[in-house]
């Protein structure tokens, strides 16, 4: 059966949960082969296998973490050469995208970005993406070379299918571009102990209505109330309110959580792009014309700061 | 020595507007008026800030689009680019990422650069990895999706707000730079900067003055393909209520018969 190259994206050996939905995707191609680059091989290993990967190539060296994306390039190519796999898939980050996008050309293969399903073809491989904030749905394929697609956390279920998955060593040569971009220094993102944005199961989300960075305790109540990330507008951004790393939407993160409530956010299109797919999407503001209720399931009119706390009581009461 | 900065821009379909699909599963272009990506006026704003800290800087604004794609270039000129590059073929219709990166790639080759400065997404395509793949053609670093950029003494530094940490960058020139929307406003074209940019030069280029086969872009030459794109179905009208003092309970009521609590 043909082999499937996964690119795991991790933290020192810890797997981010869309490289497992990718493990799920990849069962559905062929054999799943995983690619790990960096330190905690051994440690991703047996995760990897759970859920699916054959073979684990890794290969660990300083230019991965010390260099920009090219490294990594590198590296999947080795991998690519050594395994001539059916597809390649990666999680659909920045730096996944760009690493996806630098492959494909060298491999003289097309690149499909941000699918949210993939399914075996009759002619490889067909992505179903999202095109034009969500307002329609495709179905697209690479019709030369290897196919390269990198696909949105939340695209597939995390699924347990036990295989060998034993770590190799794989052989990577940098090329002359490798050691052109040095991270010259890095600051990890603070935890907040919260669920990550993008793999959340709920997002609780604030905008310009929450009226101040102060204000946004309100919102974080209910999202710890029930267990949830937390979202912003970019309005909300702008205003300094909230960090960037939380803006949902075209410039910020897109979600597809299983629920979405916006509170005080009015719904302009660069927002919709990032949350439209989501499950059940709920929203309150306090005015019945916000595009928002267009979407809504569930909406309540009224002023955020009188629903979101009896809300969040309630919650925690029906929690007990 | 000048620094020759060169700014790649993409004309698009308005994002407010209703944007679609054509009979060959291509953006349809006559469905919605076009501008300039709002996206890629945050690349010319930096290349401008670059430049005016630069002793000596010129800056080309290059585009790959049809013919009304020169709207997207004036507003980049009135903005204070110095002039533009303009390349426009017939067979150019339905060119995928990997086709366009070619394209863009020579229309840089063939103006000379020692920085290239790109938006960090298309508000069409949305792709996010045309600047990685100019960089491998070019064979230039890449240093992308900045929120923070400045040039001294041949050296680009930059921050990289990523998803797990930020990262401060630096490369040596010429090399390729990609800029965020948290880059910074980009300036409104004065009244002075709209009346300049009609004499601005706007060099205009098919592919044959670039030296690319027709078969290398395009539809036919694309190395992936659109099978199929279906409307979203419009999401079914929900349940709206009015918050008479009991609102947050009945979205509790909601939330429990759909079993999130
Ligand atoms: C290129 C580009 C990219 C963009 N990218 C993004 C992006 O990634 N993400 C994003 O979000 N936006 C993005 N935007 C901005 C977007 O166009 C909107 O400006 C933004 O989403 C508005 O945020 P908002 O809904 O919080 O604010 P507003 O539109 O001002 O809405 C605030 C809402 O709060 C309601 N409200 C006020 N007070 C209360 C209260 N007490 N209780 C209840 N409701 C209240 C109001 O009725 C209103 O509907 C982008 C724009 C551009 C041009
Ligand atoms: C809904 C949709 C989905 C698509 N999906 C795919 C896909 O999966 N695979 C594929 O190969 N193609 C795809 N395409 C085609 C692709 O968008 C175009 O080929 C496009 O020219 C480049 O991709 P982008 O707009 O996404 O660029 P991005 O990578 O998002 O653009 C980043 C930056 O590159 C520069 N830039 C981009 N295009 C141009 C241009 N024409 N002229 C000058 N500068 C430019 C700008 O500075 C821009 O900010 C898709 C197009 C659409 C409309």
């Amino acid at each position: 059966m043909a082999e499937v190259l996964v690119y795991v994206d991790h933290v020192d050996g810890a797997v981010r949960k869309p490289t497992l939905e990718l493990l799920t995707l990849a069962r559905r191609l062929g054999e799943p082969v995983a690619v790990h680059l960096g330190p905690g091989a051994e440690t991703a290993a047996p995760v990897l296998a759970e859920h699916g990967a054959t073979r684990v190539l890794a290969a660990d060296a300083p230019e991965f973490a010390d260099y920009l994306v090219v490294p990594k390039v590198d590296a999947l190519e080795a991998a690519a050469q050594a395994v001539q796999p059916a597809a390649v898939l990666v999680p659909s980050s920045g730096e996944g995208k760009e690493i996806a996008a630098r492959l494909a050309l060298r491999l003289g293969s097309g690149v499909i970005t941000d699918a949210v399903d993939v399914e075996a073809g009759e002619q490889g491989p067909v992505a179903t993406q999202s095109a034009f904030a969500a307002a329609f749905t495709t179905k697209s394929r690479i019709t030369r070379g290897t196919p390269v697609i990198t696909v949105k956390p939340n695209s597939a279920p995390v699924e347990t299918a036990p295989a060998a998955g034993a770590v190799e060593a794989l052989e990577v040569t940098f090329g002359d571009l490798a050691r052109g971009t040095k991270v010259v220094s890095r600051t990890p993102r603070e935890s907040t102990g919260r669920p990550e944005l993008t793999e959340a199961a709920i997002v609780v989300s604030g905008g310009r209505g929450v009226g101040g960075a102060e204000n946004f305790a309100v919102v974080e109540a209910l999202a710890d109330s029930l267990g949830a990330a937390v979202g912003a507008s970019r309005a909300a951004v702008d205003a300094g309110w909230y960090p960037h790393s939380n803006q949902v939407g075209q410039t910020g993160k897109s979600v597809s959580p299983q629920l979405y409530i916006a509170n005080g956010i009015s719904g302009a299109i660069q927002h919709r792009a990032g949350m439209q797919t989501s499950k059940t999407i709920v929203a309150v503001n306090k005015d019945p014309e916000a595009p928002i209720f267009d979407l809504a399931d569930y909406g309540v009119v009224g002023d955020l700061f009188q629903v979101v706390p009896q809300l969040t009581e309630e919650v925690k009461a029906r929690k007990g | 020595m000048s620094l020759r900065i060169v700014v790649a821009v993409k004309y698009v379909p308005d994002a407010t507007g209703d944007r679609r699909f054509a009979a060959d599963l291509t953006t349809d272009r006559d469905a919605v008026d076009g501008l300039l990506s709002e996206l890629d006026e945050y690349a010319v704003e930096q290349a401008l800030q670059i430049a005016e800290a630069a002793d000596d800087a010129e800056i080309t604004v290059v585009t790959v689009g049809p013919e009304d794609a020169k709207d997207a270039l004036r507003k980049a000129l009135s903005m204070g680019a110095h002039k533009a590059v303009h390349v426009e073929d017939d067979a150019l219709h339905g060119t995928d990422v990997i086709g366009t990166s070619l394209v863009l790639a020579k229309a840089v080759e063939h103006t000379g650069f020692d920085l290239v400065v790109t938006g960090m997404a298309s508000t069409d395509g949305t792709m996010g990895v045309l600047p990685a793949l100019l960089a491998e053609r070019l064979g230039v670093p890449q240093v992308t999706l900045l929120s923070q950029v400045s040039v001294e003494d041949g050296t680009v530094t930059g921050r990289r707000d990523g998803d797990a940490a930020s990262e401060q960058l630096q490369a040596s020139l010429p090399a390729l730079v990609s800029v965020t929307d948290q880059s910074g406003e980009a300036r409104y074209p004065s009244f002075k900067g709209i009346m300049a940019a009609k004499k601005k030069p706007v060099e205009s280029l098919d592919l044959s003055d670039l030296g690319i086969d027709a078969s290398e872009v395009g539809l036919g030459g694309a190395w992936s393909a659109v099978d199929e794109a279906t409307a979203r179905p419009a999401r079914t009208a929900g349940t709206i209520v009015k918050d008479e003092g009991e609102g947050g309970k009945q979205l509790a009521e909601f939330l429990a018969s759909q079993k999130f609590i």
